[in-house]
């Protein structure tokens, strides 16, 4: 028996509607642990090679991990993957709250979505009964209006993913929404979604999963849970969540303002946690399981309209916040709003918003192209304007709805150099010019510029921003840890928030699983999922390589201009020379891939068939 | 005695669902605790505390019985109960939950096993 595990994976072709449930692989669970690690499996498996990411052979995955839904803290995380309308090459996004678990107490730890249904549906998955429902109803609704509507219709008990109006549209960004709050944001796996047809996925499930040692399950979550309630992190942290952060950001130089601009905003005490806390704060809303809850829900009004929101966290500040030049945290979390209910990705979203105002502010897109409105940066109206245009794929906003990669590319007029984002996903919201660990994570990240994968910025600051030495090498212990987390199916957020100790988790591990696998060995994992996902993109991408590790031009041109580190940047040479030192720790080659020998390291002998 | 909640300082979590399950029957199942947490989203955006007050309302409709006071909380004796659903449908805090594996339904006696680990410190036992 598998413990920790449902133990069945379930499939579903929208095209022909059939519905399969087959026991989990242990082959599978061998060397893919779960989460994203069964995600990417799938997507090399099964995506045809040069799929259409919005097309019937794109297949979407999603896969809770062995330690979700179990006694431990924030055991809460699911990955949805899909090959990615944003990239072209492989996209995954890692969501909390409360589906992980209940699609483990329903038997699934992997779902696998093929096909295309001629009409919207819903998927409802209620243990081992599985229905694909009619869902015009819901189509056209708001992200956070369809979960109540379904809620309503199929039971408080349910949990529910769903796209809005941007994922229907197939923006490039859109993202799948739970929980009123909670996102799968990433790679535009809600147009994936919507280009299925899927409006919603609700899941309840009534069976529980078997873990190893109950016994001992309970008594080590227990001392877990009391380490966490130990740690100074927990009361001082909790109350501000990921907003916490803002000042120390802004402080380095490292918060994004007015489009990556600059790294040190002015305004930042009206958008930071203590602003959020005091002015919009409602509720610490947690995921499944969590003893430090970070989501802050809040009200916000506008224009008379009053809303609730699930944020904003650091990122949703960060991008839409100072990057849009927007100093007021009520208007932040009115824009939060806007754009979960529209179903479009805040990290992206504030990006490609504050792109299309730099190029407004340049001359490069006209007055005319924006129905001779006067858009500005600072301005919650204009932003609205722009997000709604976005999901609607309206004039202007059919151009953006693209990611600012390909509406630089089309664009032209230099603003390629400030279209920010690396290999078409947009980056996040830590300004990365003079923190080379940062730049080069961003740089290297699988799925395009995402702090996810590897969050350096701490680091850089720790041992001295201008050093190279050793970074190479940090990024890479990074891009190993934190996406294991995302294969077992756990938060991060205890371990980088407040301290809490990774060793826990690789003490739980065998109570929970009954396996004997080391932490190494799972970070061994974890190296594996990393070859397989950069060798999906190689394999999907023509020329994938180098030149997609490249930063925009503004990272290594233009100096820092304002705050505590203007005047600084890197030079390419240095960005070069760092992803050089990558690749050979790596065992890549000077183009970026994974050579042979690493690949039958890895147990990846498959792969090598593709690539060579 | 029983279980009392401070609803509106829940997080929603379900730390306390999840741990009755598991510390009571040895299960890794929240549908089968004593113990329900429901939101209500997006308006007013909050939680509410779903759970027994030992109010007693279940052992006067009980054909069979089968709930007793014992050490201050109202108990099910799942040998003699018959699954009839009398209780669960004259509860008037909705808190006798039932789970299709089981007969009898599942109610909370005030162990307090999930006050500990309540991160929001909703959850307390009073005497």
């Amino acid at each position: 028996m598998l413990y920790g595990y449902g133990g069945h994976v379930l499939r579903l072709n929208l095209s022909d509607r059939s519905v399969k449930i087959e026991p989990l692989s242990e082959e599978l669970v061998r060397d893919y642990v779960g989460g994203r690690g069964f995600v990417a499996k799938v997507l090399y498996d099964e995506v045809p090679r040069g799929a259409d990411p919005l097309g019937e052979e794109n297949v979407v995955a999603i896969a809770p991990g062995p330690l979700s839904g179990t006694f431990l803290p924030c055991p809460n995380k699911v990955a949805f993957g899909a090959k990615s309308p944003a990239t072209g090459g492989y996209g995954d996004s890692i969501m909390g709250g409360h589906f992980a678990a209940e699609l483990k107490h329903a038997g699934f730890d992997l779902v696998v979505i093929k096909g295309r249904s001629e009409e919207p549906c819903v998927i409802v998955i209620d243990d081992d009964e599985v229905r694909i429902e009619d869902g015009k109803k819901y189509w056209g609704k708001g992200s956070m209006q369809t979960e109540k509507m379904l809620k309503e219709d199929l039971g408080e008990d349910f949990q529910i993913a769903t796209i809005g109006p941007a994922g229907e549209k197939m923006v490039y960004f859109a993202c799948i929404t739970h929980d009123f709050g909670r996102q799968a944001g990433r790679t535009g796996v809600g147009a994936v979604l919507g280009s299925k047809n899927i409006k919603a996925i609700a899941v309840r499930g009534s069976k529980g999963f078997p873990i190893y040692d109950p016994e001992g399950v309970i008594k080590k979550g227990q001392e877990m849970y009391d380490a966490v309630f130990a740690k100074p992190g927990f009361e001082k942290w909790t109350p501000y969540g990921t907003a916490d952060i803002v000042n120390w950001v802004n402080e380095v130089g490292s918060f994004p303002t007015k489009n990556f601009w600059t790294g040190y905003y002015e305004e930042y005490k009206k958008i930071n946690g203590v602003a959020l806390r005091e002015s919009v704060w409602t509720l610490d809303k947690g995921c499944f399981a969590c003893p430090i809850p970070c989501g802050k829900y809040s009200k916000a009004t506008f224009r008379g309209k009053e809303v609730r929101v699930e944020g904003p966290e650091y990122e949703t500040i960060a991008l839409v916040g100072s990057n849009c030049l927007i100093d007021d945290i009520e208007e932040v979390a009115y824009a939060n709003y806007v754009l979960d209910e529209l179903g479009l990705d805040t990290i992206s979203g504030g990006n490609v918003i504050a792109f299309a105002l730099e190029c407004i502010e340049k001359g490069i897109i006209t007055k005319d192209q924006v129905e001779g409105k006067d858009l500005k940066f600072g301005d919650l109206e204009s932003f609205v304007w722009l997000a709604e245009k976005i999901a609607a794929r309206e004039g202007i906003g059919d151009l953006l709805a693209q990611g600012v990669k390909t509406a630089a590319a089309k664009l032209g007029q230099g603003s390629e150099k400030f279209a920010i984002h690396v290999k078409g996903l947009e980056v996040s919201g830590y300004e990365p010019r003079y923190a080379p660990a940062t730049l080069l994570a961003y740089m290297t990240c699988d799925v395009g510029a995402h702090h996810n994968r590897a969050w350096a910025i701490t680091y850089d600051v720790a041992v001295g921003r201008e050093k190279k030495e050793g970074k190479a090498a940090k990024v890479i212990e990074l891009q190993h840890v934190r996406p294991l987390l995302d294969c077992l199916g756990i938060c991060r957020f205890p371990w980088i928030e407040i301290g809490f100790e990774l060793d826990w988790y690789a003490e739980i591990w065998p109570l929970v699983t009954g396996q004997d696998k080391t932490w190494e060995d799972l970070l061994k994992d974890s190296e594996r999922i990393w070859n397989l996902t950069r060798a999906f993109s190689a394999r999907e991408i023509e020329g994938f390589g180098i030149d997609y590790d490249q930063p925009p031009a503004r990272f290594y041109e233009e100096d820092v201009p304002t705050g505590p580190i203007a005047g600084n940047r890197i030079t390419k040479e240095t960005l070069d020379a760092l992803l050089k030192e990558y690749y050979e720790l790596r065992g890549w080659d000077e183009k970026g891939l994974p050579t042979e020998e690493k690949l039958r390291e890895l147990k990846l002998d498959f792969v090598v068939e593709d690539l060579y | 005695m029983q279980l009392v909640a401070r609803d509106e300082l829940c997080s929603g979590c379900r730390t306390c669902e999840l741990l009755c399950a598991l510390s009571k029957l040895k299960e890794n199942n929240y549908k089968k605790a004593a113990i329900r947490i429901r939101g209500q989203f997006p308006d007013p955006g909050r939680y509410f505390v779903v759970v027994c007050d030992q109010c007693g309302v279940c052992a006067e409709v009980c054909p069979e019985g089968c709930i007793e006071e014992v050490d201050g909380a109202y108990r099910i004796d799942k040998e003699r109960c018959t699954g009839c659903g009398e209780c669960v449908e004259a509860c008037p805090s909705d808190a006798m939950f039932t789970h299709p594996s089981r007969t009898a339904p599942i109610k909370c006696d005030a162990c307090g096993e999930c006050v500990a680990y309540c991160s929001r410190k909703v959850l307390a036992i009073q005497e």
